[in-house]
């Protein structure tokens, strides 16, 4: 009993001895000489710009976030698919068609996977391309003026997660589905999904001067989940490599019932043979429903155009162009290194990190060494292409990005943190925790062949205790590393907006040299614009009225307005005359139901106001423009429906 | 032809580098401008120096009152006739012409440049001090008169919150490089009209 009790104070005493050592160490870390060291590595002096833009996912606010790397500031947010009432975007007439759909107008989006468009290779900076989760879409956004200016739903898909990655000169942006369903959608038994219901993977043609749109073709793939998918560059240009789980066909309860196939498969697509076969009249054009919707920067108005078929390519009738590789357990991620040789399948339920090889997997293919078949298509052996295994680096492994110089980050949910590991070799180099539960991360050129590995951010799930506490709902976090050495540095811990659920990053040149700053008004062919003051006027078609107004510092014209009618359907047409870099004009109307209306120089926006009372109503910019912005302001007169005041508007004198 | 007679020659065609080449410029500085409002002064128009610069001065400058920049003025028609016939008489002298006469034209052109410079202050006083009486700023000077916003002849000068810079530009160097030479052409006249005395 008296060497019991020795032995657990013994215990206890090492116990304690080893804690207050580490907490030591650990305090130690965060302060002094090295902590300073730190800060100057993300210090931007006020006045300089950030060496990198990036471009996160504001998840299931819909949007695009902008920010700064190292700096970790927000510059600005992009509305892609929801309104944003702060610049009047999805409530203004001319954007109003931007959020049209085969299901009518949706005010909202989820939006996950941002990536920029590349030439040969590299990211070029000219557009970037989103995709929205819940009602299949993909945005385009132009950087010229990180304005959204296409958005095309996909038919046929649900849960639009596998998306919006592009090939390496842009001939496509791919988008998979989360979800099968039944194709065409019909009514039936959900019982009765395995071996009916159907996985579209989407590809999506990019003309290569406008960035136009357009759905080239959609693989019809048996009822699996698209998770993620990732293209192949270099050597692997041509194919499309895409993660599925729920292999089993489970309609209920999944996070149990699709968890029971020791493998899933990467499904590989060979989109150049189906390209050729759909080129040679392959495929067959089916019923569709779906919005395509463009913005036009001269006329500064969206156009949606519904449209009523899409081709779509049953996979076995194109011999050789899909085959699945077998990975293990329900991989997440499905990314590609710079070389295009490897194939990382991030198995989030495995204990092992699987790469396969790319030449393996045509030699597999040449040797036609198939292990069985999926509904027709054929399965290659896991021993033949894998190219080898991270064993157990960490719990949870989601996504891999790489930084151009042999390395692979990868990401784990459930330990939080990053792993860094050596292609190759398969030897984990470093780990860094993350705060907490990190999803995605992202290093600058990350999906392309040239990674500009200086920084590398892991966005998280989970804050609890990061910041000052904002009650039970917050930013989530996200920390930025210094990956330039061996071992990764963390810099910096900065909140985003909305869920970041993912982001595409390069370094500032090309996009900032780029980045417009006005709109010119001679461009201005918005057919409501007035481009001078003796263009504004007040026109009656029956019960709508069109206001041809115009806004310079710092006053409406005209800004006093008579003849409207309660039942009126007032259309007030703002055309800001400035020319001036960063000055916006604002435009509200007491009563307004929709949002504001935020004016850049040289553009025109409409507001519609259907006034319900009768009387004097005050209208007003809400930017401060200038000095006088407080005098910026107007009045629209309002008369009973049957009166009969005369139409009438002006400027700087008394209506008569 | 005589040597001299080549450098007048030169002396006559370069003011022709102001049909080229902007005469002067009034650049604005202020905070809000981290590119500067710029505005060119041709010997014919007034342009811009980056896209709308004129258009955003006009909006800045109607808070004082002061005019609108015209599109057009009278001296751009005089400016240029001016600088063409004084050419061709310049062109007449180097060929005809002796030392003499290249000093007659030395003394013409600067009298000219002179003119011009002092219309080119009329204007910008006029510009300056001529403000809307319902100007929506008014300012005085501490002696109670009415704050004048002219910008400088030559030179850099603070006006409230900006600071405006008035320089020659390109053409003004071609100008003055003509006059001076025309200078020259007549020393170098001079001397060898000497020496053929003395011979």
């Amino acid at each position: 009993m008296k060497n019991l009790l020795k032995l657990t104070f013994a215990l206890v005493f090492v116990f304690a001895a080893f804690t207050s050592c580490n907490n030591t160490k650990s305090s130690d870390s965060k302060s002094g000489a090295l902590a300073s060291n730190v800060a100057e590595k993300v210090y931007v002096a006020p006045g300089e710009h950030d060496s990198h833009y990036a471009f996160i996912s504001g998840g299931y606010s819909g949007n695009l976030t902008v920010y700064g790397l190292p700096s970790g500031r927000m510059f600005k947010e992009i509305p892609v698919f929801s309104q944003f009432a702060t610049s009047g975007y999805g409530y203004s007439e001319e954007t109003k068609p931007m959020l049209n759909t085969s299901h009518g107008f949706i005010p909202w989006g989820d939006s996950h996977h941002p990536d920029i468009s590349q030439t040969a290779g590299e990211i070029d900076g000219r557009f970037i391309f989103i995709n929205e989760n819940n009602t299949p879409r993909i945005a385009k956004i132009d950087l010229k003026t990180f304005e959204t200016t296409e958005i095309i739903e996909v038919p046929n898909s649900a849960g639009n997660h596998s998306s919006s990655f592009v090939t390496e000169n842009t001939e496509y942006v791919v988008a998979g589905t989360r979800f099968s369903v039944p194709i065409p959608q019909r009514d039936m038994p959900i019982k009765d999904y395995k071996g009916n219901f159907q996985g579209a993977l989407s590809f999506i043609s990019v003309a290569p001067e406008t960035g136009n749109m357009d759905i080239k073709f959609q693989v019809l793939m048996p009822g699996f989940n698209y998770d993620l998918s990732h293209p192949g560059r270099g050597k692997s240009h041509g194919w499309f490599f895409f993660t599925t789980y729920n292999t089993e066909e489970a309609s209920t309860l999944l996070e149990v019932n699709a968890s029971q196939n020791d493998k899933d498969f990467i499904a590989a697509v060979n989109w150049k043979k189906i390209e050729e076969y759909v080129n040679n009249g392959g495929g067959t054009m089916m019923p569709a429903d779906y919005a395509h919707n463009v913005y036009d920067e001269h006329t500064h108005t969206a156009t949606s155009t519904m449209i009523k078929e899409v081709r779509v390519v049953n996979p076995i009738d194109v011999p050789g162009a899909v085959y699945f590789l077998p990975t293990p357990k329900s991989p997440h991620g499905c990314d590609v290194d710079p070389s295009g040789e490897y194939i990382v399948g991030n198995g989030k339920l495995s204990a092992n990190l699987t790469v396969h090889s790319f030449t393996k997997m045509l030699a597999a293919i040449e040797g036609e060494k198939f292990d069985g078949e999926a509904y027709g298509i054929p399965i290659l052996k896991f021993e033949d292409v894998l190219a080898g295994s991270v064993e157990q680096p960490g719990l949870g492994p989601l996504h891999t990005e790489f930084d151009g110089k042999g390395n692979a980050y990868t990401t784990f949910f459930i330990s939080s943190e990053v792993v860094k590991w050596k292609l190759g070799t398969w030897e984990v180099i470093d780990r860094q925790p993350t705060y907490y539960s990190v999803g995605h991360l992202t290093i600058p050129g990350g999906n392309s062949g040239k990674p500009q590995g200086k920084y590398m951010f892991a966005m998280n799930k989970i804050t609890k205790d990061r910041y000052l506490p904002t009650g039970p709902e917050m930013e989530h976090s996200a920390q930025l590393y210094d990956i330039s050495g061996e071992k990764m540095e963390l810099l910096l811990d900065f909140p985003t907006h909305g869920e970041p659920h993912y982001a595409a990053a390069m370094e500032a040149g090309l996009i900032k040299e780029r980045s417009q700053k006005i709109y010119n008004l001679e461009d201005n062919k918005h057919p409501y614009a007035a481009l001078s003051d003796a263009d504004t006027k007040v026109v009656r078609k029956g019960n709508e009225v069109h206001i041809y107004m115009t806004t310079i510092r710092s006053h409406f014209s005209p800004d006093n307005i008579e003849g409207v009618k309660v039942g009126d359907k007032v259309y007030f047409h703002v055309t800001n005359l400035e020319q001036d870099f960063d000055v916006p004009h604002g435009f509200a109307v007491l009563g307004q139901n929709t949002s504001e209306l935020l004016v850049m120089p040289g553009q025109t926006k409409s507001s519609v106001w259907e006034p319900t009372k009768v009387g004097v109503w005050p209208f007003y910019c809400t930017d401060f423009c200038s000095a006088l912005h407080q005098e910026m302001q107007g009045y629209i007169r309002v008369s009973a429906a049957d009166a009969d005041t005369p139409i009438k508007w002006s400027l700087g004198e008394d209506i008569e | 032809m005589k040597k001299s007679n080549i450098i007048m020659l030169l002396a006559a065609i370069l003011p022709l580098g102001l049909f080229l080449f902007p005469l002067w410029k009034i650049t604005l500085e202020a905070p809000q401008y981290p590119t500067p409002l710029g505005m060119y002064i041709h010997i014919n128009d007034f342009s811009d120096a980056n896209p709308h610069d004129i258009k955003n001065i006009n909006l800045m400058n109607h808070y004082v009152g002061m005019k609108y920049i015209p599109d057009a003025i009278p001296e751009f028609k005089i400016f240029p006739m001016g600088i063409i016939i004084t050419c061709v008489i310049g062109l007449l002298i180097a060929f005809k012409g002796n030392y003499k006469w290249f000093l007659g034209w030395f003394i013409l052109m600067i009298a000219m440049s002179a003119a011009g410079m002092y219309d080119f202050y009329l204007w910008e006083h006029d510009y300056g001090h001529n403000l809307d009486p319902k100007a929506i700023m008014k300012f005085t000077n501490p002696d109670g008169t009415q704050m004048g916003f002219q910008p400088p002849l030559f030179g850099s000068r603070d006006i409230l919150n900006f600071k405006a810079h008035s320089y020659p530009q390109l053409g003004a160097l071609f100008l003055t490089l003509g006059i001076g030479i025309s200078f020259i052409a007549y020393l170098v006249g001079k001397k060898r009209h000497k020496k053929s005395l003395t011979m």
